[in-house]
């Protein structure tokens, strides 16, 4: 029998704790033993080079994708015992927008948890899941079938869905790409009043030049973890070339990590 | 009155029961992308059945029903090992799984048919639909006479409490079913166990197969596990709808296909009948092209596609 090991502080108060995060396909690791403990209350990002594993480490986390070892907490508990606290908005890219479903049937499958089989009345469903539109501004497009929407409008619709599970960390694979403008100003604005909240926010992010605007922390990830911790501290020129594996010009660099530079072009 | 009692009602409920069953689990296949399962499932009921023959020596329904069983369950396995040894996507590896072991099951069948007992390649596509007889329904009467109902085809028994299970797994499991066809990532973030959904849609669609195998044959079956449903598809944008829609094809087809293979060819002078399976899989599937070609839901927008 192994002794309980004891849990430091720092994991039991992080909304998702990683230790030793391994995961492999066909014996090749696509996430090398990864540490992260996500601060509590922060609008973490995390970056890194195409391939880096960046989604495999988040799902790995989530349980959807097998990990081959490590642990990951939740309030310093098992992820598999505490996932409610977790919502998750996957790429959107990775779902059939074929399917016949309208929008607010979307959002309701937020509250999967609280709804039993025997249940088919879903007037209270129905009002949370317009209450999480209206904060996306998607009320309109209810009863839309959600192949009809645009890029932007689905990936509100994907958030709204997050919004609805109530959760203590949100985790959002890629939310800004391929959505306009507007709507990336508008999710990120429904972004920071969950941080305000005192929520926790997790991103998978790959335009760097938004780091500094959009996010306080930062884990630079290419397969192995290169670097985490504040943004000012973190989001260094020699941390980023060591995780592009220098493939960023000089030029890119000065711009990206100093915000200052980048007001001033 | 009578001649229909006897003759035609019970191949009819049958036909209907079983129509609309494998119609209620296609609606699902189909939005899945997983069609070719059905197919596949149906098809390897034959090798499983010859072989159970082959062992036992006797054609009871038990042992086919077993044979049938134990060689879906091995046609899972080999489609996900082809699929993960040979790299190729899961639609190649159910055709190949399922049509070798379709011509195995031939090849078996002609290598023992030399002994003479009925069993034939014929029987296990199109079933004996027009063989469900029931001696005992002579009139109204029948109907409430327990020792008439007794005497029913214990097919009709089995076929209705297949469709009970299957109403019962699919109201019960229908957000899950739901979650992980639309989106599996995160049915399998909240829990909704996506893999072992799959495993009991995968297992209903065998047993719905198997029950209907001995009945109907599989060409009912595997028409029925995808036209109905593919048809109301192009009818609607909502799912509900799209289930009604795909119960009352699947009714439609099997009603007007029984018909018309008993009368049809008579109205046009030829004193014959055709099979009633064959009629009602291609009336399915005449119901497929009409929805293909007028379903209002067959402009469906692009957004899917792009990303």
């Amino acid at each position: 029998m192994k002794p309980t090991p004891r849990i430091p502080d720092a994991v039991k108060s992080s909304p998702l704790a990683i230790q030793g995060l391994t995961v492999s396909y066909d014996r090749r690791p696509v996430v090398h033993s990864v540490d992260f403990v996500t601060p509590p209350g922060s609008m973490t990002a995390i970056v890194g080079p195409n391939g880096a594993g960046k989604s495999t480490l988040l799902k790995a986390s989530l349980g959807i994708t097998a990990r081959l070892t490590g642990d990951v907490r939740v309030f310093g508990k098992p992820f598999e015992v505490m996932s409610r606290h977790v919502a998750y908005v996957p790429q959107r890219s990775s779902v059939d927008w074929d399917f016949p479903a309208t929008v607010i049937d979307v959002v309701a499958m937020g509250l999967f948890r609280d709804q039993r089989w025997w249940q088919f009345n879903r007037g209270r469903d129905r009002r949370l899941a317009m209450h999480s539109l209206a904060r996306v501004g998607m009320e309109a497009f209810a009863d839309r079938q959600i192949g009809q929407l645009s890029g932007g409008q689905q990936q509100r619709v994907f958030l709204a869905r997050a919004l609805i599970q109530d959760a203590e960390l949100t985790i959002l694979d890629e939310p800004f790409a391929g959505v306009d403008a507007a709507t990336e100003s508008a999710i990120i604005e429904v972004l920071k009043e969950l941080r305000d909240e005192g929520r926790t926010l997790l991103c998978v992010h790959h335009d760097l030049s938004t780091v500094h605007d959009y996010f306080d922390h930062v884990l630079l990830l290419n397969v192995r973890g290169i670097a985490a911790g504040a943004v000012d501290e973190v989001f260094t020129a020699a941390n980023l070339q060591a995780t592009y594996g220098g493939r960023l010009s000089e030029v890119q660099l000065a711009r990206l990590v100093s915000p200052a530079s980048k007001e001033a072009r | 009155m009578s001649d229909f009692m006897m003759f035609s009602l019970v191949p009819l409920a049958v036909a209907v029961i079983i129509g609309m069953t494998c119609a209620l689990l296609g609606n699902f296949l189909v939005l899945r992308r997983q069609s070719l399962i059905g197919d596949a499932i149906s098809h390897v009921a034959l090798p499983g059945i010859v072989v159970s023959f082959l062992l036992t020596g006797a054609l009871s329904s038990l042992a086919m029903m077993l044979g049938a069983g134990v060689s879906a369950l091995v046609t899972v396995v080999l489609i996900e090992l082809v699929r993960r040894f040979g790299r190729v996507e899961s639609s190649a590896a159910m055709g190949v799984v399922f049509t070798s072991l379709f011509a195995l099951g031939v090849l078996l069948l002609e290598w023992h048919g030399a002994t003479g007992v009925h069993l034939d390649v014929e029987h296990a596509l199109y079933g004996n639909l027009e063989s469900l007889i029931w001696f005992e329904g002579t009139g109204l009467a029948a109907l409430v006479d327990p020792q008439a109902l007794a005497g029913l085809p214990p097919q009709l028994a089995r076929a209705a409490s297949v469709g009970l299970a299957v109403v019962v797994f699919l109201v019960m499991c229908r957000r899950q079913l739901i979650l992980g066809s639309f989106d599996p990532d995160f049915a399998a973030s909240v829990r909704a166990r996506p893999a072992l959904v799959d495993l009991l849609l995968v297992t209903m669609v065998a047993v719905a197969a198997i029950a209907a195998f001995e009945a109907v044959g599989s060409i009912i079956v595997i028409a029925m596990f995808i036209c109905p449903a593919a048809a109301a598809r192009l009818m609607t944008n909502r799912l509900a709808t799209q289930i009604a829609w795909s119960l009352t094809f699947a009714a439609v087809s099997s009603v007007l296909g029984y018909v018309l293979a008993g009368y049809g060819p008579g109205w046009l002078g030829f004193n014959a009948s055709v099979s009633a399976a064959g009629m009602i899989a291609t009336l399915s599937g005449v119901i497929l092209l009409l929805a293909c070609l007028f379903g209002p839901e067959r402009h469906r927008s692009g957004a899917a596609r792009e990303a």
